[in-house]
C-alpha cells in the first residue's frame, strides 16, 4: 500500500495536497483497494461549498458505495472530468490521474482543520488491514 | 483488536494459494475466501470471454446414503430425486413446512443409494440437520462431508478446451448437469458440468490434499487461454447477470419457490408426501404476492440490496441484488415487485414511472426480462 509522505489524510481515507490556498483531494490507495473496481464517482458541483468532515459525493464500486468526505472547508473550483469518463483512474492512479476535486480554502492562511493525519499517522491507522 | 472469543474464519485447502496470489480475502459465511485477486471486473470479463478459476470449497457437501436415500430426499426436498438417473444432477430446494425456502441445492446422484447434496456455506449445518431429521426411520443417513472436499470451478467458454488435456474423460460426453468420477491431473475427482456463472463450465469435487495440485495444473493448462483466478465478487456479478438467485437475497425463509419464479422445481406429482407440500400447493394456486423482476438502472448510481423500488414515487417493492453489470455497462438489479406494478411497468412504454430510491434520490429504472445475459448459443 502506498502512502505518499507529502500529503495529509482523513480517517475516512481521503488524501489532500495543499498548494497555497488550494487543496487537491482524492481517495487513498488503501481505499481504492478496499473498494475494488470503482465504477462511478459522484463529484461535488463546481462552486459548491464543502465543509471538512461532511459528505460531498459518493464513490460506487462493484460491491459497495461509500460517501466521499471533504477534508477541508472551502469552495470547489475544479473537478476531475476524466474520472467521469474513466472511473478506473481512481484504481489505477489514486494519487495522480485519479484525483477528484480541488477546493479554494476558506482559510487563506493555510490553517488546516484539526484531525487531518500525517502520512505516518495514516499508515498507522490502516496497518491492521494490511 | 482481535477478540479471542471470535472464531477465526475457516481456511479452505486453497487459502494458501490465494494468499500467494495476493488475493483480497474476506470472511464469507465463516470461511476465509478470495473476494478478488486484482480487478473483479477483469475477472468477470475473463469468465465471459475465456475462463476463470474459482475456489468454492466453502460450499457444503452432504452425502445421503442408504437403501432409502432416494425416498428420504423425495420427502425432504421439493424435487423428485428418486427419478434422477445415476450420474445426473438437479437444481432443487429444501423448504420448511410453511413453504419458505431453507436453501437452494444441487443434488448429484452418485449411485442408486448415494446422493451428494451441495448446499450454501451459510446453510450447510441447517441443511444437514434437516436432512438427518427428515430421514426419520428410513434406512438412509446424512453426513456433512464438507471437510472431505475441495471444490474448484472452471467456468467460461474455454473451460472444456483447458480441461481436455488433463483428463482421459471425453468431455463432450459430460453433459450439462451431470457428474461422474474422473481423473484430472492424475487425481480422482467428481467431475460435474455445473456452475453459477451463466457460462459453460465444470465443477471439480476433489480430495483436499489434491486441491493445490489440480489448481496448479489448471492454471498451467489455461495459461494460453487467458484463464485467470476469479473471486467471489466476480461470481456475484456473473450470477446476477445470468439471473440466478442467491440465498439471502432472492431466496430465504420468507420466500417460496413460486415467489422467486422457480415454482417449476416443486414436483407435486412425485410419489408420497414432502415437507411443505400443503403450503406450496396453496401457493401454486394463489395469485402471486410479489414477482421477481429485472431492473436496468437509467443513471450511473447503482440500486443495491434492500433499496426500495418506487412506482409514481410510491414504494412497490425491494431490490434483492444489484450491481454495475460489467457485460452491459449499466446498473442491473433483481427486485421483488408488487404484481400489479410489474404488469403496469411492463407496458409502460415511456418508462418514466419506475424508479429506485438510491439513498434518498429516485433514480429512474426500467423493467427488463431476466436473465440480463444469456451466453451465445
Amino acid at each position: 500500500m502506498t502512502v505518499p509522505p507529502g500529503l495529509r489524510y482523513t480517517p475516512e481515507h481521503e488524501w489532500v495536497a495543499i498548494d497555497g490556498a488550494v487543496a487537491s483531494v482524492g481517495i487513498t490507495d488503501h481505499a481504492q483497494r478496499a473498494l475494488g473496481d470503482v465504477v462511478f464517482v459522484s463529484l461535488p458541483a463546481l462552486g459548491a461549498a464543502v465543509t471538512a468532515g461532511e459528505p460531498c459525493g459518493e464513490v460506487e464500486s462493484t460491491k459497495s458505495v461509500s460517501d466521499l468526505y471533504s477534508p477541508v472547508d472551502g469552495e470547489v473550483t475544479e473537478v476531475n472530468e476524466e474520472v467521469n469518463d474513466d472511473p478506473g483512474l481512481v484504481n489505477a492512479d489514486p494519487y495522480g490521474a485519479g484525483w477528484l476535486f480541488r477546493v479554494q480554502l476558506t482559510d487563506a492562511d493555510g490553517e488546516l482543520p484539526p484531525g487531518l493525519l500525517s502520512a505516518d499517522g495514516y499508515a498507522e491507522l490502516t496497518k491492521d488491514a494490511e | 483488536m482481535t477478540d479471542p472469543e471470535v472464531a477465526r474464519p475457516r481456511r479452505t485447502p486453497l487459502t494458501a494459494v490465494h494468499e500467494r496470489l495476493g488475493a483480497t480475502l474476506t470472511d464469507f459465511a465463516g470461511w476465509l475466501m478470495p473476494l478478488r485477486y486484482g480487478s473483479e471486473q477483469a475477472e468477470h470479463r475473463a469468465v465471459r470471454a475465456s475462463a476463470g478459476l474459482f475456489d468454492l470449497s466453502h460450499m457444503g457437501e452432504i452425502t445421503v446414503t442408504g437403501p432409502d436415500a432416494a425416498d428420504a430426499l423425495d420427502y425432504a426436498l421439493v424435487g423428485n430425486l428418486s427419478a434422477l438417473a445415476v450420474g445426473r444432477a438437479r437444481y432443487t430446494m429444501i423448504c420448511a413446512q410453511d413453504g419458505g425456502v431453507l436453501d437452494d441445492l444441487i443434488v448429484y446422484r452418485l449411485s442408486a443409494e448415494e446422493f451428494l447434496v451441495v448446499a450454501n456455506a451459510a446453510n450447510t449445518a441447517a441443511v444437514h440437520e434437516a436432512l438427518s431429521q427428515r430421514a426419520g426411520r428410513r434406512s438412509a443417513s446424512a453426513a456433512d462431508r464438507t471437510a472431505d472436499y475441495a471444490l474448484i470451478a472452471l467456468q467460461g467458454p474455454r473451460a472444456a478446451g483447458i480441461l481436455a488435456p488433463l483428463t482421459s474423460t471425453e468431455l463432450t460426453g459430460v453433459r450439462y448437469y451431470t457428474g461422474q468420477q474422473a481423473e484430472i491431473a492424475g487425481c480422482a475427482v467428481l467431475l460435474a458440468r455445473t456452475g453459477y456463472t451463466g457460462e459453460d463450465g465444470f465443477e471439480l469435487f476433489t480430495r483436499p490434499e489434491d486441491a493445490e495440485r489440480i489448481w496448479a495444473a489448471l492454471t498451467e493448462a489455461g495459461a494460453d487461454s487467458a484463464l485467470i483466478p476469479a473471486g467471489l465478487a466476480a461470481r456475484d456479478t456473473l450470477r446476477l447477470e445470468a439471473g440466478m438467485p442467491l440465498y439471502g437475497n432472492e431466496l430465504g425463509p420468507d420466500v417460496t419457490p413460486f415467489d422467486a419464479g422457480l415454482g417449476r422445481v416443486v414436483k407435486f406429482d412425485k410419489p408420497g408426501d414432502f415437507v411443505g407440500r400443503a403450503a406450496l400447493a396453496e401457493r401454486a394456486q394463489a395469485a402471486p404476492r410479489r414477482v421477481l423482476a429485472g431492473l436496468a438502472g437509467q443513471s450511473r448510481r447503482v440500486p443495491r440490496h434492500g433499496y426500495q423500488v418506487l412506482w409514481d414515487g410510491k414504494p412497490c417493492g425491494n431490490v434483492t441484488s444489484g450491481a454495475p453489470s460489467p457485460t452491459l455497462g449499466m446498473p442491473i438489479a433483481m427486485a421483488y415487485l408488487d404484481p400489479d406494478v410489474a404488469r403496469l411497468a411492463a407496458g409502460d412504454a415511456a418508462g418514466d414511472r419506475l424508479a429506485v430510491d438510491v439513498r434518498g434520490t429516485a433514480e429512474p429504472a426500467v423493467l427488463v426480462p431476466l436473465p440480463f445475459y444469456s451466453r451465445p448459443a
